[in-house]
């Protein structure tokens, strides 16, 4: 086999997703006297992971909207199918994501038991994720969108707390449940490609989005097929009742990795497919998503409002931000597909964060009720302090990265879809609530019963949070770096959308502008006496 | 020396950062000292700009500084940029004096306080946040301050979060102020939708001859942000029970600076309330007007002199908002700028005697206090002179303007505006007199309950009745900033007329009426002073025929909003949770139990196993996609 193209010096996005792979395996492979070297083992490569996705982030050129790094192999000849990879605006961030939340969540906290399979598995889906965002081959796309699976699956079935087979199974079942589903709409879509063009079988991601060659009708039944896959994943309401029992039962980093990157699967793949393989469907269809986004950013945050679990409740806080997410994505305009993407990162940092904090404090304390905590902050003012800051990026603060996303999604909302938009900013005024609420009794108050000492972060804790708490503060406030190398992309696709589909123009603001201070004619009005 | 703007949040953040990092080691007085030092930074800084704007013609005075490009997404571009004009200096001078002063205060009353220097990390924090929301040259920096704001104040009434109270309020005053920042945010997307910009220069360009109903909604919008932040009603909520922060705070957050940002984003504003229908503004005036009556009258029954306080201060800003509402955007400033001083002054004082009585808050067990505490007792009588009224004192002077202002656009407001300023006399004399005069009750009882140890009141130190001395001068004097005798002593009138953009409504008023108007409200003053005098000097009534139940509890308002969230609210979200367990929940459950039953009727497939559900679903998706393609045609 030989390489169709090479655009990077090396293969570097092959290397990306073979690493944590080949670390799989040999972590797997440890004898058993040499168990203590799994965690460091993994680390490492998942470190080279991270430190390669950080060399991608360098050498992305900011101005070019396509493809870069692209990689591409032939792999089964006759059915079409090819390894094909790149990475654009879009995928950047998440890849950057990937790569660095897998080793901070590795070194943060310890399994416990079975540490050899726990590292493996997480390489596995560390590899697994980064396929996912590279892949421009819809086979591979989904090749990888269900290997992902199996290692969530046993992470939580196995390490995770309380009720964690039911959690498990019904995680695996429920996300299959969808991704069948899409594996018809994939078959078809590729079939009826064929047979319209008269030409081979490809799975070929562009190809088949620039070509557009199945009838409209049918074109709607497929995307609904991938767009219910993608909703179980996102979760969108009503589809999202697996997310909360998944997210707290799963060990703390099987916590971090769902929320921080396996949620993004959702909303990246109906911007990688959904929109892009079926601009004019994406609008069709667009009503009901932002509708059900709404819905979602309300919603989550009520029922998030009422958890006594600390950590069910950040889980139902990713509902309603993922609900952003879905509504920027369905505003069809550049401000809001960039703030979905924008938040899509934000997330992951916050509630991954968020997530480690809740993890460090079961550690602690072996509760996660909210009811049996109280006072904390008197005896661990600086583990506070970092879970305010969390707390106060989660909910939107202007300055923290939050706000970004979500006041981008909001505003290409609006300018899409007005009501819709004033409606989900009532989600500002419940985020505010539930977690200031669930702050003030565990950690105001006076300390009480059992849990009245926390130990304060130690110093590995310490070195993990700290990346997070620098890129809460660098990206709420110097955002343009990040949003200057997504734009381009995201142009890309709302042009493609605008040219496949006939009637539709980007919603988009009047263009008053103004020339500043300088034009304003003010009214002269005599001084009574001078 | 214009240019200088941007250090005016820098010293603050700047101060922030290093008492961050070495607050603690610093330790009293130091950290304390330092926040104070870069506050007097940011007022020297701030008289810099205000000097070199001076030196520019009239018309000449923006000077707009961008730092760097914020948000940038397709055609939205915001950037971290300053506006320095007439307005946003005016509001940093004050802003940075008073907080000066305050911060000095806070060193003497934060004495021995564990957290003595994580309190002024707060405090130039907020600071910060404060600058940047009146210095903002665009709606979005503006916001990023107003929600700072909001955050700080949070952090600093949640301060000593142990009793549960405090911590309740501080939530409260952020969720509350939340709603009103759902408006705002609205407001800004409309704002962009309209404009295409949310730069403050580019929007007022385009706002000439803009849709009548998109200006409307947009005022609209704004004041429901505004009555968030400057607590009116029905928002008000937060205010009285901020009080539970420390007494520093009370006078800095919530009484001089951050409460009035919503009078200042109104003012801002000032082009597109221009171009609304005329319901708007006036929304705006009777809105005002509601709050600054039904405070005031909630003020007349407290016992906690910090929540007579925090009344008087609704009440006030509800004048405020009248003056926007009657285009009198000068009148509003100016009594801000006097608001600022004497509230201060009057919580700084009121912080005094709490720090002098170890911690009673309660005026029933005051009394007699001016002996003991001489300088606390004559600078706050002053402060009391000043907001009740009594002319040549700063208060009478703005008040006076807006009481002419409400009455050139409807004598009714005015009429009923007056009765507001009556009742502001009142209270505050009351208080006054509950206070430092009349029999010493430092020991009473109330409800059966004795003080927990005996007091031995004291005057406080240096560093807290020197601002007391600063403010109180400035109290009185205050009224200098804009005499209405000629056009030249109306400085301040022509220092903002630039930012006004020829928007402030001119008082057409004969003199004889303004005479007129000028006596009357003397005499109202007067009145609330003499029935207070006789009520509470004299004792010549019953105190408790004025001081209703019903008043006290703040006409109920607050308990039923409180029941309201605590019963049917709590109930509803309850209800969706159950809805989200039972139902949704239970719909998934349902079919897997289905699915399993249906198994186990065909007991060789049930295997229990997640490999044979899975084939299962494989299976069925191929039966799917065959059906599916058998079906479509192109």
């Amino acid at each position: 086999m030989t390489p169709v193209v090479a655009e990077a010096s090396f293969a570097v996005i092959p290397a990306l997703v073979l690493v944590p792979l080949v670390g799989a395996v040999v972590v797997a492979l440890l004898p058993r006297a040499m168990a203590m070297l799994a965690k460091p083992l993994a680390v490492m490569f998942s470190s080279t992971a991270a430190a390669i996705t950080v060399w991608i982030l360098v050498e992305f050129d900011k101005a070019d909207p396509g493809m870069q790094f692209v990689s591409s192999q032939s792999w089964i000849d006759a059915l079409g199918i090819s390894w094909s990879a790149g990475i654009d605006g879009i995928s950047l961030f998440l890849v950057v994501l990937t790569g660095v939340l897998f080793p901070l969540a590795m070194v943060a906290v310890d399994p416990g038991h079975d540490h050899k399979a726990y590292y493996a598995w997480l390489l596995v889906l560390q590899g697994g994720c980064l396929g996912v965002f590279v892949a421009l081959d819809l086979f591979m796309f989904f090749v990888f969108f269900e290997i992902v699976l199996v290692p969530m699956y046993f992470l939580i079935g196995k390490w995770g707390h309380g009720a964690r087979e039911y959690a498990a199974t019904k995680f695996f079942l429920y996300t299959m449940l969808g991704s069948a589903l899409m594996l018809v709409g994939i078959i078809a879509l590729v079939a009826l490609h064929a047979r319209a063009t008269g030409g081979d079988i490809t799975f070929d991601l562009v190809e088949l989005a620039e070509t557009q060659a199945v009838a409209t009708n049918t074109a709607r039944w497929i995307f609904v097929s991938f767009a219910v896959a993608f909703a179980v994943k996102v979760p969108i309401f009503p589809l999202h009742t697996w997310l909360p029992d998944a997210h707290t039962e799963a060990p703390t980093a099987g916590s971090v990795i769902l929320a921080g990157v396996m949620l993004k699967l959702g909303t990246y793949g109906f911007l990688r497919l959904g929109l892009y393989l079926f601009p004019e469907a994406a609008v069709w269809a667009a009503p009901v998503m932002i509708t059900l986004g709404v819905i979602g950013i309300i919603y989550g945050a009520i029922v998030a409002t009422m958890q006594k679990d600390l950590k069910r409740l950040v889980a139902y806080s990713s509902v309603a931000h993922l609900g952003f997410i879905v509504l920027g994505t369905f505003a069809l305009n550049t401000e809001g597909i960039e703030g979905g993407v924008a938040q899509m990162i934000n997330h992951g940092i916050s509630t991954g964060a968020l997530f480690l904090l809740v993890g460090w404090m079961y550690e602690r304390l072996h509760t996660r009720q909210i009811a049996e905590m109280g006072g904390l902050q008197q005896s661990a003012p600086i583990f506070a302090g970092v879970f305010t800051v969390v707390m106060l990026s989660s909910i939107g603060l202007p300055g923290l990265n939050g706000f970004v996303g979500e006041f981008l999604t909001l505003l290409g909302a609006f300018n899409a879809h007005r009501w819709w938009a004033v409606v989900a900013a009532t989600g500002v005024i419940l985020a505010a609530l539930y977690l200031l609420w669930a702050y003030q009794r565990a950690f105001h108050g006076r300390p009480r019963g059992d849990h009245a000492e926390m130990t304060e972060l130690g110093m590995v804790e310490s070195l993990v949070i700290i990346p997070f708490l620098v890129a809460i503060v660098f990206l709420g406030v110097y955002p343009k770096p990040m949003l200057e190398r997504i734009e381009p992309a995201v142009d890309s696709l709302v042009a493609h959308i605008e040219t496949h589909v006939p009637d539709f123009a980007e919603p988009v603001a009047n263009q008053g502008g103004g020339g500043g201070f300088d034009d304003i004619e003010v009214e002269e009005h005599e001084g009574e006496a001078e | 020396m214009e240019e200088l703007v941007w250090l005016i949040p820098a010293l603050p953040l700047l101060g922030f950062a290093l008492l961050v990092v070495g607050g603690r080691r610093l330790g009293e007085p130091h950290a304390g000292l330092l926040a104070t030092a870069m506050m007097a930074g940011s007022f020297a800084a701030s008289v810099a700009v205000f000097i070199g704007l001076l030196g520019r013609d009239a018309e000449n005075r923006f000077y707009e500084l961008t730092l760097f490009e914020w948000i940038p997404a397709g055609d939205f571009s915001v950037d971290v940029g300053f506006l320095a004009d007439p307005l946003s200096v005016t509001m940093t001078l004050f802003i940075t004096g008073v907080g000066t002063l305050i911060h000095l205060f806070a060193v003497g009353y934060m004495h021995g306080d564990p957290k003595f220097s994580k309190f002024f990390v707060y405090l130039n924090l907020f600071a910060f946040s404060m600058l940047m929301l009146v210095l903002g040259d665009n709606l979005l920096i503006t916001f990023l301050g107003w929600e700072g704001v909001g955050a700080c104040s949070y952090l600093l009434i949640s301060f000593w979060f142990d009793e549960e109270a405090n911590a309740t309020a501080g939530k409260k005053a952020f969720v509350t102020n939340r709603v009103g920042d759902w408006g705002f945010m609205v407001a800004i997307f409309l704002a962009f939708f309209t404009f295409g910009s949310i730069n403050y220069g580019d929007m007022f360009s385009g706002a000439n001859g803009m849709a009548a109903s998109t200006a409307t909604a947009i005022t609209v919008l704004l004041l429901v942000g505004a009555a968030g932040k400057s607590a009116q009603f029905p928002l008000y909520l937060w205010l009285p029970d901020a009080m539970a922060g420390p007494t520093p705070v009370s006078a800095f957050i919530h009484a001089a600076t951050m409460v009035t940002s919503g009078v200042y984003l109104l003012t801002r504003m000032n082009p597109i309330i221009a171009e609304a229908s005329s319901w708007a503004p006036n929304l705006i005036a009777w809105v005002g007007l509601f709050t600054a009556l039904f405070a005031a009258s909630i003020a007349v029954a407290q016992n906690d002199i910090k929540k007579v306080l925090a009344y008087s201060t609704v009440s006030q800003l509800g004048f405020m908002f009248v003056a926007v509402g009657s285009g009198v955007y000068v009148a509003a400033i100016f009594h801000m700028i006097t608001h600022a001083f004497f509230k201060a002054l009057l919580f700084l004082g009121a912080g005094s005697v709490i720090h002098g009585m170890h911690h009673e808050q309660d005026m029933r067990r005051y009394g007699g206090l001016a002996k003991v505490m001489p300088i606390t007792a004559a600078t706050m009588v002053l402060g009391w002179l000043a907001i009740a009224g009594v002319p040549p004192f700063s208060g009478f002077w703005s008040k006076d303007e807006i009481l002419l202002g409400a009455y050139q656009d409807n004598p009714t407001m005015w009429a009923l505006l007056l009765v507001a300023a009556i009742l502001t006399a009142f209270y505050m004399s009351r208080a006054i007199f509950l206070t430092f005069f009349g029999a010493r009750r430092w020991d009473a009882e109330i409800d059966g309950e004795a003080p927990d140890h005996p007091v031995q009141p004291h005057e406080s130190p240096i560093t807290m009745w020197l601002p007391l001395v600063a403010l109180a001068g400035l109290g009185v004097v205050g009224g200098v900033l804009n005499l209405p005798f000629t056009g030249s002593t109306k400085r301040l009138e022509h220092w903002l007329e630039p930012s006004l953009f020829g928007n402030e409504q001119l008082i057409t008023e004969t003199t004889a009426t303004k005479w007129v108007l000028a006596i009357v409200a003397i005499v109202a003053g007067a009145v609330g002073i003499v029935v207070a005098f006789v009520v509470y000097v004299k004792k010549r009534v019953d105190a408790s025929t004025i001081e209703q139940p019903i008043l006290a509890e703040g006409w109920g308002y607050d308990l039923a909003v409180s029941d309201f969230m605590g019963g049917p609210g709590r109930k509803g979200f309850e209800g969706v949770t159950w809805f989200d367990r039972r139902i949704i929940d239970g719909a998934v459950n349902g079919a897997a139990g289905l699915v399993r039953s249906g198994g186990s009727l065909l007991g060789r497939l049930q295997t229990g196993y997640v490999r044979s559900s899975a084939a299962g679903i494989g299976l069925g998706a191929v039966a799917l996609l065959v059906y599916f393609l058998s079906r479509t045609t192109l």
